[in-house]
């Protein structure tokens, strides 16, 4: 029960930093973040195939593609503004 | 203006939940029992796994439009303009380390890739996740500098991105001839769908690491 209501807490929080950090690379990492904690959920919730879904698709392949989008962004930016 | 635009969004998103919670709250009692009738039906469907049962048997149209839906976004990611470099296939300098530990990772990625797909059968496990993992393989293996971008896919990387889904379908156009699509003789349903999903691993893996290799060289280059 405490662990389920940590993770509830967890689970919003991740959320709303995700939405709020002006920095995008800490977003992505935060967004991998709740993508494990929403896995952890699937997990409590007794559906192992949805966890094994998030945790692979959501959280791995989803944050590697966002991860190299922000790393291209940065590589832009960089590019425009020497 | 934008504190008054952001309490706009903030109330309307706020609105919107509580709708959602209220629509939830008040769904009308299911008229079937759809997880008796699983259970009851699940000697026939080739597996022992309810969500296998159901993915790859019951709704395997479902799933099959999935697969289709995923290889037109490959297709949509093919057909964008990309710069394709002279000097292609330029291994970036990856640290030994990384490329070490992808050596070691990979074999046992696919050992877990395999293990997943037959698990399907009977516990957690099968297509997609499997074929995620091998994705994973792909990518780790690119960024490690071992495997170059898909800067051209060749005839084989292509006939391997469609087999999962030319699979589903000579399935389904075979067993069309009993009148129902995708309805698996009882006998040959457990066989049918290893096969199926073994077909839809391969190409899944090598869609999802599609998504992001096809697009690695571009990116490098733009």
């Amino acid at each position: 029960m405490i662990f389920d209501l940590l993770l509830v807490a967890a689970l919003l929080w991740s959320a709303v930093r995700v939405l709020t950090t002006p920095d995008l690379f800490r977003a992505v990492v935060l967004f991998i973040v709740f993508g494990l904690l929403m896995a952890l959920a699937w997990a409590r919730l007794d559906a192992p195939d949805i966890a094994l879904a998030e945790a692979a698709i959501g959280a791995g392949l989803t944050g590697a593609l966002l991860l190299d989008a922000v790393a291209h962004l940065h590589k832009k930016r960089q590019e425009q503004s020497p | 203006m934008k504190t008054l635009l952001n309490v706009a969004v903030l109330f309307l998103a706020g609105a919107f939940g509580l709708a959602l919670g209220w629509a939830i709250l008040d769904l009308p009692v299911a008229a079937v029992n759809l997880p008796e009738q699983l259970t009851a039906q699940l000697d026939m469907s080739g597996v022992v796994h309810p969500v296998t049962a159901v993915l790859l048997n019951f709704r395997g149209y479902d799933t099959l439009l999935e697969i289709a839906v995923l290889l037109l976004a490959l297709l949509g990611i093919l057909a964008l303009p990309r710069h394709v470099s002279d000097h292609q296939h330029r291994p970036f300098t990856a640290n030994p380390v990384l490329q070490t530990l992808a050596r070691v990772l990979v074999p046992l990625m696919l050992l877990v890739a395999g293990y997943i797909l037959w698990a399907g059968a009977h516990r957690p496990g099968g297509a997609f996740q499997a074929g995620a993992v091998l994705a994973g393989a792909g990518v780790l293996l690119h960024l490690a500098g071992l495997l170059p971008a898909w800067v051209t896919p060749g005839r084989t990387l292509r006939a391997g991105l469609a087999v999962g889904l030319l699979v589903f379908i000579a399935v389904a156009v075979a067993l069309m001839a009993q009148g129902t699509l995708l309805q698996y003789p009882p006998g040959w349903a457990g066989a049918l769908i290893l096969m199926i999903e073994a077909s839809l691993t391969f190409s899944l893996g090598l869609i999802l690491a599609g998504l992001y290799l096809i697009l690695a060289d571009s990116r490098a280059q733009a």
